[in-house]
């Protein structure tokens, strides 16, 4: 696969965007909004000029201020799929296709399950359609490099995790470096293989989603991150019981249904932590050795292994944590999320 | 009983008002007999002053739309100092007397003119001329194009011109495929209103180009040359105006309904979908 290598120097209104990134697989940009995360793809597509910096695709040069090289959008093969998709209203889905393929529209039409929609016009379309049209567009640019600036929040609950997982599939085939900007740090740790925490213009830590949860490199991420996220395979045992086997060797049961390669989220908050576990319990459990304990009000956040819990001060001085010591997390199967992973 | 007092004189102001504003434009047909109008069509007076008229606006509205159009997408997409200084230059002619515009043509281009006396070195004298015609009416007419135009090519997405361009369409690809077909029913408006204001024009043409029948003398100097030679031709030029300002307005309504209909979706049944 190519990789996409870009080092800018952006002013953006009230701080400087400033970020290296070398992407292979997919990056997802994820921070709050005004962080600098739309500016960083319209940089890389070139409709905003850098103050200083470089981007380039393999030895492709696209932009080089000490060169003095800043080659055009239409230069640069970039497919860039906008947070409102950008349709054009004049035209329809299939020349609005077109207008990317120079006459080819029918194979990204078939591909994207929207033939019977050539002749509708944008207006008409609801928000999953135009998702896959701009998708369609993009791609019959013939990129190599996808850009996607929050290509999920513009859809409704209901529709959004079947067309993250059609996103998720779609990315695995192209192998395409992706730079996928979003808010939602589920979307990011469903699609992406790393993730990258942007505030206030600068790349806070860029990790895998695991590594964010397990190791957050300040209180920002923790807090962004927000969820646990242990990786393993689910193997549907009863109607609302789920068996994950966790990577790690350990098992999890979830209420929620799922089969396949996934992630299990779980919040901090729903995780207890014990210095004993009986067997029998229905209760999941996972046993580590104590990391990290971060104070955070009148909480602590304490790593047992792979897994973040929270508890309050009180309890953590009564079960005498203390780091590089044993510990059991456990947490209700009603308590965790299986989120599908590639 | 108050509120019906009340209710008919509301009814009673609306008709004053409605009456006042179409009593002269129905006037000007009733006031001879309908024969007699469309005979005094092709009174040599009027054949001269609707060339005349046809003629000069359509070289104008061509300059007009020529010049006016880059100027405007300048001014709607560029951000320099000075930007609101120039917008507000450009909507001067607008509320400037015509008199006065005249007066301006004729001391700019005029024989001893800031420019024309170095015209006049070249052999070329302006005033008087079929030039001063359109000259004078595209000065009038050209600021109600440009205000139309410049707020048409802003209401365009900039996203959707990001779009294209990372689309692989260059600039100019994007002007004329994007830009242009989303900024065309401002552009419309603004062409159809420059175009009546200038078939109306009077104050500056006569003062700058003069009323020689056949060369300078437009609908509405005709109208006032033959005021009190031939009224009936003077009636005929006038009915014609009304017609062709009618057919402006028009066309300008429908134009904007129809726009407002196809954005919002463009289905067989547009006006009632939801999108």
């Amino acid at each position: 696969m190519a990789s996409l290598a870009a080092e800018l120097a952006l002013p953006l209104r009230s701080f400087e965007l400033e970020l290296t990134l070398e992407v292979g697989g997919t990056v997802a940009l994820v921070g709050p909004s005004g962080a600098g995360k739309t500016s960083v793809l319209r940089a890389i597509a070139g409709l905003v000029r850098p103050r200083t910096g470089r981007v380039a695709l393999d030895d492709d040069v696209w932009f080089d201020s000490a060169r003095r090289i800043a080659r055009r959008p239409e230069e640069r093969r970039v497919g860039l799929l906008f947070q409102d998709y950008a349709l054009f209203p004049h035209l329809d889905v299939r020349r609005n296709v077109e207008y990317a393929g120079r006459g080819r529209a029918d194979p990204y039409l078939e591909r994207f399950r929207i033939a019977h929609l050539a002749g509708a016009w944008p207006a008409e379309l609801s928000g999953g359609e135009r998702q896959r049209v701009a998708l369609a567009r993009a791609l019959a640019r013939d990129p190599a490099v996808l850009l996607l600036d929050e290509p999920l929040s513009a859809l409704d609950a209901h529709t959004k995790a079947g067309v993250r997982s059609e996103l998720q599939q779609l990315l695995r085939e192209l192998a395409l470096p992706t730079i996928l900007v979003t808010h939602d740090f589920q979307d990011a740790a469903a699609l992406a293989d790393e993730v990258g925490v942007l505030v206030d213009g600068r790349l806070r830590q860029l990790a895998s989603p695991q590594q964010l949860v397990a190791r957050p490199s300040d209180a920002f991420v923790a807090s962004f991150t927000g969820a646990n996220l242990l990786r393993g395979v689910a193997r549907p045992v009863a109607d609302d019981v789920t068996h994950v086997l966790l990577d790690t060797g350990e098992t999890v049961y979830s209420a929620d249904t799922a089969e396949g390669a996934v992630g299990v989220v779980v919040y901090p908050w729903d995780v207890s932590v014990a210095r004993a576990h009986h067997e029998d319990s229905a209760m999941n459990a996972i046993h580590g050795e104590i990391g990290a304990l971060v104070e955070l009000g009148n909480r602590i956040r304490v790593s047992i292994g792979p897994i973040t819990a929270e508890v309050t001060t009180s309890s953590a001085r009564r079960l005498e944590l203390s780091r590089g010591g044993p510990g059991i997390a456990t947490f209700k199967a009603t308590a965790t999320r299986l989120v599908p992973l590639g | 009983m108050r509120r019906a007092l009340g209710t008919i004189a509301i009814f009673g102001a609306a008709c004053v008002a409605l009456g006042f504003l179409l009593l002269p434009i129905v006037a000007i047909f009733v006031h001879t007999e309908p024969g007699n109008l469309l005979s005094q069509l092709s009174n040599p007076a009027v054949v001269d002053a609707l060339v005349v008229s046809l003629r000069a606006s359509a070289i104008a509205q061509l300059v007009v739309v020529a010049f006016g159009t880059p100027t405007a997408y300048l001014l709607a997409t560029r951000r320099f100092p000075g930007h609101a200084l120039v917008i507000t230059l450009v909507e001067l002619p607008l509320v400037l007397p015509p008199a006065v515009a005249g007066l301006g043509l004729l001391v700019a281009f005029g024989r001893n003119g800031l420019l024309g006396s170095t015209l006049e070195v070249f052999g070329v004298s302006i005033p008087f001329t079929q030039t001063a015609v359109v000259l004078a009416v595209v000065f009038v007419a050209s600021p109600l194009y440009l205000r139309q135009a410049i707020a048409a090519f802003e209401s365009v997405d900039p996203n959707l011109v990001a779009a294209s361009r990372t689309l692989g369409a260059g600039s100019t690809r994007t002007f004329f495929r994007v830009i242009l077909p989303l900024a065309r029913g401002g552009l419309a408006a603004g062409f159809a209103l420059a175009l009546a204001r200038g078939l109306g024009e009077f104050g500056a043409t006569i003062m700058f180009a003069g009323s020689l029948q056949g060369v300078t003398q437009t609908l509405p100097l005709a109208i006032y040359a033959e005021f009190d030679r031939n009224f009936d031709a003077t009636l005929a030029m006038g009915a014609l105006l009304v017609v062709i300002s009618a057919a402006l307005l028009l066309t300008l309504k429908l134009t904007t309904i129809w726009q407002a209909s196809r954005r919002s979706s463009r289905s067989p049944s547009g006006l009632l979908s939801w999108s």
